[in-house]
């Protein structure tokens, strides 16, 4: 570890570089000026935008509320940085600590923050992705191409995907009174993320609300028009749908593959880090000046059994980049863990879902609150005999009761009764999460021990 | 200005949608809708809405507001 005099020079005119330049990049890049680091900041960022928000591309932007362009971050102070956007880093070099740029030059850093987080999965077909009305969401370019195709009022859209995504983007779409077509493999919406019982609510939703839901299908295959446009789509069942847009919304890939053959413990996956943000190498050995945050970062939790968590969600990356820029610049012992409990949010259907904990890792669910018909409850996910997640419909006044449950291992079924507990809530039942062993379009949790075949490192003698 | 909402924090009290209906909305009983970037006219709604909220989730840019980076749900031991 550095010496006190190193470290003091360090915080005074080191060299920090941040890759990855979006909520958790920021955040970091805050809390390293809050703590008092005064050396060289620089931002490397392969998007041309100053850091924004993505959450309400897929709500407000969509619903055609507000531009795209009004999602830039606030900043909680300045931060003085050397921005380096619109340009990807594309090889780290750890021994000579140095980050190769695609424009050519590199830049030398002393302590490194890796927080370059997921992209969306393209549809696999190429060609067929390539069709003039086949769409991602994930940036605010992307955002910005789907509201303007869909203000033009599309004869049909298709969401390929029922996840927390392809949900939102749903759900726009009929507020838009737009005809829109969900195929989903899982048995329901949302099945992967909060289980196939609170899956079933979402199904009802989708119905209310008029979208044309088809689950346990696949979509096998985009077909274009003669100008190379979408013009309809085959699904594993036989059936087809004419649709003029799709939107692919099967999950997220990590942004990882910068890093192949720099020795870091980076993978499809993501990059294992330690619970102080500090990145292993393929060894299973820290590296000490390179730090990961965010959405691409995987790291181990107690409360869940010391597996390795990636999440997507927007508070992880605040509240990781907070401790990974804390501990870059103090000594050992002031280190602390990034102990966060899981928190996500979503809108649709004008209904507000809110979770708390794993829930995938589940086994049974119990509704404590309310009721699954009315689409107005609290339920609470039990794992072993302890509560180890819970979500809301809107009833997110009940979640911090249960963020409280889950950080101290209460029991589970829960042995008090709560106010409006109705007959349904009386006793758990199986939660109807898809069997892990299968692929699916990507719960945003990914629970993740330890597997044989995750084993990258390679020995080779010399 | 530039505004940022932390919807995990955020119980959809709605202080913020009546002090600065032009800026942040209901969208359902719970679900909260705003713009991140309103115009400056707004600028005093959004700053009453901003100390009005009981659960503190509004950050706007230069107010040097104490925003927190250990949001709803954090317990970092630390
Ligand atoms: C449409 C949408 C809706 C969402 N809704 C919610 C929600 O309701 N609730 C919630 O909790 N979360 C939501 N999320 C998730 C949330 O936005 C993410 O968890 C959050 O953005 C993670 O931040 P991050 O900084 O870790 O990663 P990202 O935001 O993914 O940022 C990573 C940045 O690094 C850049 N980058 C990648 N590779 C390189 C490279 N080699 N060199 C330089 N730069 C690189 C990327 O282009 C990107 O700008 C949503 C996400 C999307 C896309
Ligand atoms: S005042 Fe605060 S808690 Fe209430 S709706 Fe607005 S942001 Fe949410």
């Amino acid at each position: 570890m550095a010496v006190d005099g190193s470290l003091e020079r360090l915080r005074r005119e080191g060299r920090i570089v941040v890759v990855g330049a979006s909520l958790a990049g920021l955040r970091a890049a805050e809390t390293l000026r809050e703590e008092g680091f005064t050396g060289t900041l620089t931002m490397i960022g392969d998007e041309p935008y100053e850091p924004y928000d993505r959450p309400p591309l897929s709500k407000q932007v969509l619903l055609g509320r507000v531009p795209a362009d009004h999602t830039a971050l606030p900043r909680r102070r300045a931060i003085e940085a050397q921005w380096r956007l619109g340009v990807a880093a594309t090889g780290l070099d750890l021994s000579a600590k140095r980050v190769a740029l695609a424009d050519g030059t590199s830049v030398e850093y002393d302590r490194l923050l890796i927080a370059t987080g997921v992209r969306s999965r393209p549809w696999p077909n190429e060609l067929e992705a390539g069709l003039d009305g086949v769409f991602v969401l994930r940036t605010r370019d992307d955002a910005t191409r789907l509201r303007h195709r869909l203000k033009a009022g599309p004869s049909r859209v298709l969401v390929i995907g029922a996840g927390f995504t392809g949900s939102e983007i749903a759900s726009v779409c009929r507020e838009r009174d737009l005809p829109v077509t969900v195929a989903e493999r899982g048995p329901t919406p949302l099945s992967g993320a909060l289980g196939s019982v609170i899956g079933d609510v979402a199904a009802q939703l989708h119905h209310q609300h008029g979208v044309d839901l088809r689950c346990g299908v696949m979509v096998t295959g985009l077909e274009g028009d003669g100008a190379g446009r979408l013009r309809r789509a085959h699904f594993s069942d036989g059936g087809t749908v004419d649709a003029e847009v799709a939107v692919v919304a099967l999950g997220a890939t990590r942004n990882t593959e910068w890093l192949a053959g720099s020795g870091l413990a980076a993978g499809p996956r993501g990059i294992a880090c330690d619970a102080g943000c500090r990145a292993f190498d393929v060894r299973g050995i820290v590296a000490d000046d390179v730090f990961v945050a965010g959405d691409v970062a995987r790291s181990p939790h107690p409360l869940f059994g010391y597996q390795f968590l990636s999440l997507e969600h927007w508070g992880n990356a605040v509240a990781q980049a907070a401790v990974a820029a804390h501990n870059m610049i103090c000594r050992g012992e002031e280190r602390r863990p990034h102990l966060w409990t899981p928190y996500f949010w979503s809108a649709q259907f004008g209904v507000n879902i809110k979770s708390v904990g794993v829930p995938n890792m589940a086994d049974q669910i119990i509704v404590s609150q309310g009721s699954l018909g009315e689409h107005r409850f609290t339920a609470a996910y039990g794992y072993q005999g302890r509560v180890i997640a819970a979500v809301t419909f809107d009833q997110a006044k009940w979640l911090e009761f249960h963020q409280r449950q889950i950080e101290q291992a209460a029991p589970f079924p829960p042995p008090f009764t709560t106010v409006d507990r109705r007959a349904e809530g009386m006793r758990p039942v199986p939660a109807g999460f898809p069997d892990p062993s299968v692929p699916t379009h990507g719960p945003q949790v990914t629970v993740s021990g330890h597997s044989p075949t995750d084993q990258r490192v390679t020995f080779t003698p010399a | 200005m530039k505004v940022v909402v932390d919807l995990n924090r955020c119980q959809g009290y709605a202080q913020c949608a009546f002090l600065a209906p032009d800026v942040f909305a209901m969208h359902g009983e719970e679900a909260l809708l705003y713009d991140g970037q309103p115009d400056d006219t707004w600028r005093l709604d959004v700053l009453r809405a901003e100390a009005a909220c009981p659960v503190k989730a509004i950050t706007v840019e230069g107010t040097g507001a104490m925003w927190a980076t250990e949001g709803a749900g954090v317990s970092d031991g630390g």
